[in-house]
């Protein structure tokens, strides 16, 4: 149907212009309300970001193992938040133990170096163990079976693990020397928060310079460019693969200790939100982009954290964080919308297409 | 299809749905007649009692006490109306959701004669009307939120009855200890956004603002929400000397964790409620729970008498542990009531079988008046509240889990003696 001028503005159209200006509307609006009220200290607002951040740093190393699966086998594992609660969980069974005797008191370093050993050693193994058991076998399926199969991988680490290890929750021992804050410059950091954000930093660092610099990162880069080709070229395929699930098991199972030295807290359903959390994070910043992957993890912490003050709080609604995932999940909409493949994906989308 | 044909159709699904509805004449079966329906028992065969709690995943604690309590009632009573007691029973999963599931399972078998559950009341608000649909009457043992017994809870909830107490007294309880034995003028809030958390919170910031103090926040949260700091952050701008957060042991637990950490929090006394009164919040919260208070029913000698001290070394004889929960001896409670409600309606033929109305079940346990139970004299009103209520404020001393024996450690620390 032909019109001309405005007219040819769409229903859709119309409602997509009218979503975005409302939410950049509330969105100034609420801001405005709240700074004009001179609630939050500075140190406050340094506190919301402080927070975001450490736990963007988790979501963002769990992202990435979703962004590098789907970048060279296009398909989203659903298993991997389990793959974080494995770790995280066994780690448990190392770091009570190693507490109670005082070991971890007495070399907190080495501990903690211990602990995190058998969560990346868990982590790794579960993934690439889902890996051949679950995916490899239907690698030449249609698009939607592997899916499937990564929904039922993650319902069988669940209930696994449940059986395992049970239902209850369980307190993660404190470590002494992570206890208290630093100071810098004003405003005040839990140790854990530091050691989270720096430990995240660094591993996404690792990660770039393994994808970028080494043979295994090229071979990576070949496969997830084509997968015949790269084979064509003496690489093995199906290897490259199980090194990519490995690395993405490793992040995600140094997430799982982070996690576990912020909220020291584990149970067998722990990985289901915050994998929801990292799968979101990839898709802002653009799926099957490592940076992307980075950004989006980063970038979701501190809305999560500072959102519900900062936008909502002006607005005068009542209990705010009821609505983080609100907002969280807004913001992934907004992104979409603005920018269909993610903050930094419109390179890999252009290469791809 | 032409439109006389569309209409016809419509009219005749009419005139079937409407004679069905007027079908619902009194049924009759044996020597009973009922509004809504007869179960009949054959004779030799057990009277089948359904429970409906939360008996996995991170609130399983709840449940099993419940079911523990339940089963010790059967253990004790053997038979009713001469036929012995079996139990069956659906996880509710400690959401709406799971309640609805386990609810419909249960409706679904005929020979179901009552139930007692849920145990929280995000499963009760959907689950409760689903059985009643059915004519199966359900008994709570840990059910608190105010509006499951309020006047105005409307007539599918009219086969809904608890023996827990109802949160206005725990809330103001609750209240009455922060604002007196804890000294405090300024208190926030925060709830899950369940019926339960929401009702109680409610309770105790306006009974606390009557009694004179502020309450400076009433933040939500989300269940399944694991950082809680920029809540906290938010509730320290009002400078609050108490935080009540009557949620679950998972959230419970991080917020437990983390108020510590949070600046302008450091002073602040922690409280949480009766969905937290388990070994497993302290499992969750670890060492932070040490000095915290938590409401709950008193479970004490000199609140409930030597029956309740006879009823725990018979739990220590059958588990080999102390209670996992509050509410067993709730649960226990409910189904002596129950048994005692089916003795009074059943009637038997002349071969032996029985038959127990569902209408009349239905109306001898709203018609409970002073029964002995563990809990106290139960008296039920018009709404299904049948509880005696008394409601204790404890204090975590060791924040050990083997540790745990309400009483001792957590500490009762109210009301005073």
């Amino acid at each position: 149907m032909q019109r001309t001028g405005i007219l040819r503005l769409n229903f859709v159209d119309a409602f997509l212009w009218a979503f975005r200006i409302g939410v950049v509307a509330i969105v100034v609006w609420g801001t405005i309300g709240t700074l004009t009220t001179g609630r939050y200290t500075r140190e406050q607002w340094a506190d919301f970001a402080i927070f975001g951040l450490s736990q963007g740093g988790i979501y963002a190393l769990i992202a990435l193992g979703y962004t590098m699966v789907y970048g060279i086998l296009r398909m989203i594992n659903f298993a991997h938040g389990e793959v974080f609660m494995s770790g995280s969980y066994t780690a448990y069974f190392v770091a009570a133990p190693l507490a109670a005797s005082g070991f971890l008191d007495r070399h907190p370093i080495l501990g903690l170096l211990l602990i995190l050993a058998v969560s990346v050693a868990t982590s790794t193994s579960v993934a690439v163990l889902v890996e051949r058991v679950a995916y490899r076998p239907l690698r030449r399926a249609p698009r939607l079976v592997p899916l499937i199969t990564a929904i039922g991988a993650s319902f069988f680490l669940q209930y696994a693990f449940r059986g395992l290890y049970g239902s209850g929750f369980r307190a993660y021992p404190e470590i002494g020397i992570l206890r208290g804050e630093w100071a810098i410059g004003g405003i005040t950091i839990l140790k854990t928060q530091g050691v989270v954000i720096v430990s995240a930093a660094v591993m996404m660092a690792i990660l770039y310079a393994i994808v970028m610099r080494t043979k295994v990162g090229k071979a990576m880069r070949a496969v997830s460019e084509d997968k015949e080709a790269a084979a064509l070229m003496g690489i093995n395929v199906d290897r490259i693969i199980v090194t990519t699930f490995a690395i993405g098991g490793a992040m995600a199972g140094v997430a799982g200790i982070l996690y576990a030295l912020v909220f020291k807290q584990v149970h067998f359903f722990m990985g289901f939100v915050p994998g929801i959390k990292a799968f979101t994070s990839a898709v802002l910043g653009g799926i099957g982009n490592i940076p992307g992957a980075m950004l989006g993890g980063m970038f979701l912490g501190v809305v999560e954290s500072i959102g519900p003050a900062l936008f909502l709080d002006g607005l005068g609604i009542v209990a705010p964080y009821q609505l983080k995932d609100v907002i969280a999940f807004t913001m992934l909409v907004m992104v979409l919308i603005f920018r269909p493949s993610g903050i930094l994906g419109e390179r890999l989308a252009g290469k791809r297409a | 299809m032409n439109r006389p044909r569309v209409w016809g159709t419509v009219v005749l699904a009419l005139l079937v749905a409407l004679t069905s509805y007027a079908a619902a004449a009194p049924v009759r079966l044996g020597p009973v007649t009922d509004p809504i329906g007869v179960v009949r028992v054959a004779r030799g065969q057990p009277i089948i009692i359904a429970y409906w709690l939360v008996i996995a995943g991170p609130n399983a604690s709840l449940g099993v006490d419940s079911r523990r309590g339940i089963e010790l009632a059967i253990a004790d009573k053997r038979t009713v109306a001469g036929h012995p007691i079996r139990l069956i029973g659906e996880d509710s999963g400690c959401n709406a959701e799971g309640g609805v599931t386990a609810a419909t399972k249960i409706a679904a078998n005929r020979q179901v004669v009552a139930a007692v559950g849920s145990s929280c009341s995000s499963e009760a608000v959907p689950g409760a009307p689903i059985l009643w649909r059915a004519g199966i009457v359900t008994v709570s043992p840990s059910n608190t939120a105010p509006r499951l017994t309020a006047p105005d809870r409307g007539p599918t909830y009219d086969g809904y009855l608890r023996t827990a107490h109802n949160d206005q007294v725990q809330g103001r309880v609750a209240a009455h200890f922060a604002y007196h034995a804890l000294s405090s003028r300024r208190a926030a809030t925060i709830h899950d956004g369940s019926p339960y958390a929401e009702g109680l919170a409610n309770v105790f910031a306006d009974v606390y603002r009557r009694l004179g103090g502020t309450i400076t926040a009433q933040e939500a949260i989300s269940p399944g929400d694991t950082d809680m700091r920029p809540v906290l952050t938010r509730i320290a701008t009002g400078r609050p000397d108490v935080i009540y957060y009557p949620i679950f042991v998972a959230e419970g637990g991080h917020i437990t964790r983390q108020a510590k950490e949070v600046s302008g929090l450091e002073r602040t006394r922690l409280m949480a409620a009766d969905g937290t009164f388990s070994p497993d919040f302290l499992r969750a919260a670890g060492p932070a729970a040490r000095g915290m208070f938590l409401s709950s029913p008193d479970l004490s000698e000199e609140a409930l008498g030597p029956r309740y001290t006879e009823f725990l070394r018979k739990h220590q004889q059958r588990y080999g542990e102390r209670p996992l929960s509050a509410f067993h001896a709730h649960a226990y409670d409910a189904a002596m009531m129950i048994f005692a409600a089916i003795e009074r309606v059943a009637r038997k033929d002349a071969a032996g079988n029985t038959y127990i109305g569902r209408r009349a079940l239905r109306d001898a346990l709203f018609a409970t008046r002073n029964f002995r139970g563990i809990t106290g004299n139960l008296t039920c009103n018009q709404f299904g509240d049948c509880a005696d209520p008394k409601i204790a404020v404890y204090e975590v001393v060791s924040a050990d889990p083997a540790q745990w024996s309400p009483g001792t450690d957590p500490r009762k620390v109210w009301p005073r003696r």
